[in-house]
């Protein structure tokens, strides 16, 4: 137990979690306090992260379940960062809606700490019950604004479409116990015999449940539902944070223990990496709404991801890695700006409202167009720079199907996000909208904008970091 | 390491664009914005006028190269110029200045922002004729992809936001080929620096697939028959300057990617294709000069002549001989003058009588007769009448045909006959003939910086049709080590 301070980040938000509950409700009006002192756990939680684990080359602990690597230092720096800005950006939008109260950073912070323990996992138990944490936060959130209908649907929705696929994950997850005697991913990944058609079947239903927690096609269907009814905060966070947990687990799943099972497992990523690509792109043609347009774009983006995942090489993690960092910066200006289309206490959130916005907010207008083209994946923004790098890595393993697929799939999505540039751009303007943001969202909306005009400049900072991940 | 000058070249409209930014943005005429964009686009022009005269014009090997890690072990970012790009920038560096005047009469609202983005267009395109990496070479090629769309989608006619779109799907959809291609070509020869290719030679197994690749981006962009429908959409919608923009420059860097990629890396696919190119080239030369006879709209029957220029332009490439491929430099060159001016010349007309239609004029020779005048000049110019810069390009490339393929010279040539058919019509119906429609009466004759720009287009159509013998010193190098290097690639296969 020398190693402890490993996890101390996980410790101290475990801690900072119920103290703020405890003190939550024995303190009235108390909403502003915990806030506050829930972004202050995550900034310790990032310094945390980063003094004790970074250099840290793979060390794993309590009885080997615990896996602390390049990996898993990184992404959980990615999903604090996240959450913290989620959570500083969340607080004038939570005040509009009169729901700004404690229980709101208490669950973020929760669904966090579920998130690293997920990142963290080197054995099926442990990642279960990160997940579990993580998800049951997840399902309150989404029916955070409990008054509106479409709130309680979507958390409802989610509820029951997530414990479905929890339980199928949890079966797929007895039956590789059962057959392989371990649920250690290295132990599991030293007795396997390849031949087992159960263990393929324990693969593929831990696949379909955690293809349903990143929403691949052909288990999205919660996705669009979900974003729309939740408060648009809560889908930020939805599209950013658990996504990459679910990808790290993705990652550890696939490469640590099944590494040598990858002829019974690559078809069905490819699969779902194509499906996703190109049913992400069509469906989303028609949307009305942008949070629904967001889902659906998100899904396609998830396709991109997986089929770094799909090449079976260290390139390739390490490619899906870099997309999916650049794809949360991307996301993060996306909200940014969609939340800021408020007018007298209202917030918009149809693509017909975006009309003519070039001629009253023109900054606004311009990030949005730096962000579509990046989301589009037009070159010089980041966009292009992470499509290049899975590309890169997809091509390396000669699956040029895959590769030419997903291309082509950009160039139908390319679409979608120019018909938003179009609406702003081309067409009639509408009434002003207020333009007294707060300063959160100011700076996460310039910060993320000029890190995706900028990127170019740079690139080599975010591989370096990146490159040091190698998992087999 | 010497002064970057490439580089500069690159930053300083971006530097302009930037400075525009902070600029305020008022309606109207906003002066001050215009004077920025147009003394950074001179100051540009001059540099690249230094540039040509500090090139050194015996060897075929690249100057002035600027080489930067980009990406670590992956990509540099490397710059230079031969004998066949520098031309090239200085036709850019050349149009836009010419562009940024012409603003003046067409563009009415949110000016600060267009010239903003014909600057960063500006830099995008330089930037694509001196990238010697493919990747660099990719990023600068689609990324101008974005301020032509905007240039359409917010300044074009009333079809504008159809015609932005088109545009750029066609654009794009060929482009994700070449990215394929390129990241092949990366893991096949572990580089993507163009001058290390050029001595690594490609394996000839992959070169077919990859060729076809490229061919599909530069095909849509050049563009050849039967792509070429998004041309004359995005011609007719665009505003004036943007079509400027988009026939001077922008269909120029697929002709430019054809000798530098197509040629250059894959010598031994290029030969095999040569009839494939040849057929879609002579196709377009005589199909779309038929359909620009039956145009009714200026634009679009200047749009379509493109096309049939650029199918000469196609053909004298791939013909692999040194008349075709220095014709086919000399004919793009002339073709960014002449159709830039042509399209100029319909902006005149356009911006007094609001309409493109031939059948809206007539008879206008005695009303406006300096434009009259130049208008010829540049409609004889554009049918290759010799004396004109039109006229040596096209007679290199059919010299170069006749040598490689009779029969498709002799279709070839045909078109030649077309193009001073739909060219001289236009003429005839435009300027010429009745003055029925009373309202012409009350049009004036060019003004000042029409005047100005319009003369500065024909000085040197004029000056090269008689006397191109500077740019044949500065490309005959680069384009006979081209050659000897494809025929010595296809001697060891």
């Amino acid at each position: 137990m020398n190693n402890l301070n490993l996890v101390l980040p996980e410790i101290f938000i475990s801690l900072s979690v119920m103290f703020l509950l405890i003190l939550g409700v024995f303190k009235k009006d108390s909403s502003q306090l915990t806030f506050n002192l829930s972004l202050v756990t995550i900034l310790v939680a990032i310094i945390l992260t980063v003094n004790e684990t970074f250099s840290v080359n793979r060390i794993t602990i309590f009885n080997d379940s615990v896996v602390i690597d390049r990996m898993a230092s990184l992404m959980k720096i990615i999903t604090l960062i996240g959450g913290f800005l989620v959570l500083g950006i969340s607080s004038n939008y939570l005040k509009t809606f009169k729901i700004f109260k404690i229980e709101y950073p208490i669950l973020i912070l929760s669904s966090v700490l579920g998130m690293m323990i997920m990142i963290s996992s080197n054995d099926l138990m442990v990642f279960y019950m990160g997940l579990e944490l993580q998800s049951l936060a997840l399902y309150v959130l989404a029916t955070f604004n409990r008054d509106q209908l479409k709130s309680s649907e979507a958390g409802l929705k989610y509820f029951v479409l997530s414990a479905l696929s929890s339980g199928l994950l949890l079966y797929g997850c007895s039956l590789i116990y059962g057959f392989s005697g371990s649920t250690n991913f290295d132990v599991i990944a030293n007795q396997l015999s390849s031949n087992e058609y159960a263990l393929t079947f324990g693969i593929i239903f831990i696949l379909v449940g955690l293809a349903f927690k990143i929403s691949a096609v052909p288990f999205h269907m919660w996705a669009p539902d979900v974003y729309e009814g939740s408060p648009t905060t809560v889908t930020l966070f939805f599209t950013m944070v658990p996504k990459i947990a679910a990808l790290t687990v993705f990652i550890r799943f696939l490469y640590v223990p099944f590494l040598n099972l990858i002829d019974q497992w690559q078809m069905i990523i490819v699969f779902l990496s194509i499906a996703s690509m190109i049913f992400g792109a069509i469906a989303a043609i028609g949307q009305i709404n942008i949070k629904r347009l967001v889902a659906y774009s998100s899904i396609g983006h998830i396709g991109y991801t997986l089929a770094g995942l799909a090449t079976g090489s260290n390139d390739g993690i390490q490619s899906s890695i870099i997309y999916i960092s650049i794809y949360v910066v991307m996301n993060l200006a996306l909200f940014s700006c969609l939340l800021m289309l408020r007018r007298n206490d209202q917030y918009y959130e149809d693509i017909d409202d975006l009309s003519g916005l070039s001629k009253n907010h023109p900054l606004l207008s311009l990030s949005l167009l730096i962000i579509l083209f990046s989301l589009a994946g037009i070159p010089p923004l980041a966009g292009f720079f992470a499509k290049f790098y899975v590309f890169k890595a997809v091509i390396e393993q000669s699956m040029y199907f895959l590769a030419i697929v997903g291309l082509l799939s950009t160039v139908i999505a390319a679409f979608y996000y120019l018909r938003i540039i179009k609406i702003i751009y081309f067409d009639k303007e509408k009434e002003k909208y207020d333009s007294d943001h707060g300063l959160w969202l100011k700076f996460s909306l310039t910060f993320s904008t000029i890190l995706i005009l900028l990127y170019f400049i740079f690139p080599s900072q975010l591989i370096e970091v990146v490159s040091r991940i190698i998992i087999i | 390491m010497n002064f970057p000058i490439l580089s500069s070249l690159i930053l300083l409209p971006i530097v302009g664009a930037l400075f525009l930014f902070f600029t305020k943005d008022k309606d109207g005429n906003n002066l001050t914005a215009k004077y920025v964009a147009l003394f950074t686009t001179i100051v540009n022009f001059f540099i690249s006028i230094y540039l040509w005269i500090s090139f050194d014009q015996t060897t075929s090997s690249f100057q002035f190269v600027e080489e930067r890690i980009w990406i670590k072990d992956f990509i540099n970012y490397k710059v230079g110029v031969d004998g066949i790009s520098i031309l090239f920038i200085l036709l850019t560096t050349f149009i836009t200045p010419l562009c940024i005047v012409s603003v003046n009469n067409t563009v009415k609202n949110r000016l600060r922002d267009f010239l903003i983005a014909i600057l960063i267009m500006e830099s995008f395109m330089i930037g694509v004729f001196c990238a010697l990496d493919l990747v660099v070479f990719y990023l600068f090629f689609e990324a101008g992809l974005i301020p032509m769309f905007l240039i359409i989608g917010i300044w074009g006619g009333p079809k504008r936001v159809y015609s932005a779109f088109k545009f750029f799907l066609y654009t794009l959809l060929g482009s994700v080929l070449m990215l394929v291609a390129i990241i092949s070509i990366y893991w096949i020869s572990g580089t993507t620096d163009v001058i290390a290719l050029y001595e690594l030679g490609i394996d000839a197994k992959y070169q077919n697939l990859l060729w076809l690749a490229f061919f599909s981006s530069f095909a849509v962009k050049t563009p050849m028959w039967p792509v070429h429908t998004w041309l004359p959409d995005a011609h007719v919608e665009a505003p004036t300057a943007g079509s400027v923009l988009l026939a001077a420059i922008l269909l120029k860097m697929a002709g430019y990617g054809f000798i530098r990629f197509s040629l250059g890396l894959f010598p031994v696919a290029s030969e095999v294709f040569t009839p494939l190119v040849y057929t879609l080239s002579v196709i377009a030369i005589i199909f779309t000069s038929f359909i620009a006879l039956m145009q009714e709209d200026m634009k679009k029957l200047i749009a379509y002549s493109s096309v049939a220029h650029m199918g000469f332009v196609t053909l004298g490439i791939f013909t692999l001989q040194q008349q075709g491929i220095e014709g086919s430099i000399i004919q793009m060159l002339s073709h960014g003058l002449v159709s830039a001016a042509l399209f100029l010349c319909v902006g005149v007309v356009y911006d007094r009588m609001h309409s493109r239609l031939i059948k809206s004029y007539g008879g206008i020779v005695t009303i406006i007769p300096k434009y009259s005048i130049l208008f010829m000049l540049f409609t004889l110019a554009a049918l290759g009448l010799p004396g004109t810069f039109g006229f040596v390009g096209e007679f290199l490339i059919l010299m170069g045909a006749f040598k490689d393929n009779f029969l498709v010279a002799v279709i070839a040539s045909f078109g030649v006959i077309l193009g001073a058919a739909y060219m001289l019509w236009l003429y005839k119906r435009v300027v010429f003939g009745k003055l029925v429609n009373e309202d012409l009466k009350q049009m004036v004759d060019l003004n000042r910086s029409e005047y100005l720009i319009l003369i500065c287009l024909a000085a040197p159509t004029l000056f090269f049709g008689f006397y191109p013998e500077p740019l044949f010193n500065t490309i005959e190098v680069s384009v006979s080590d081209l050659i000897n290097m494809h025929n010595l690639n296809i001697a060891s296969k």
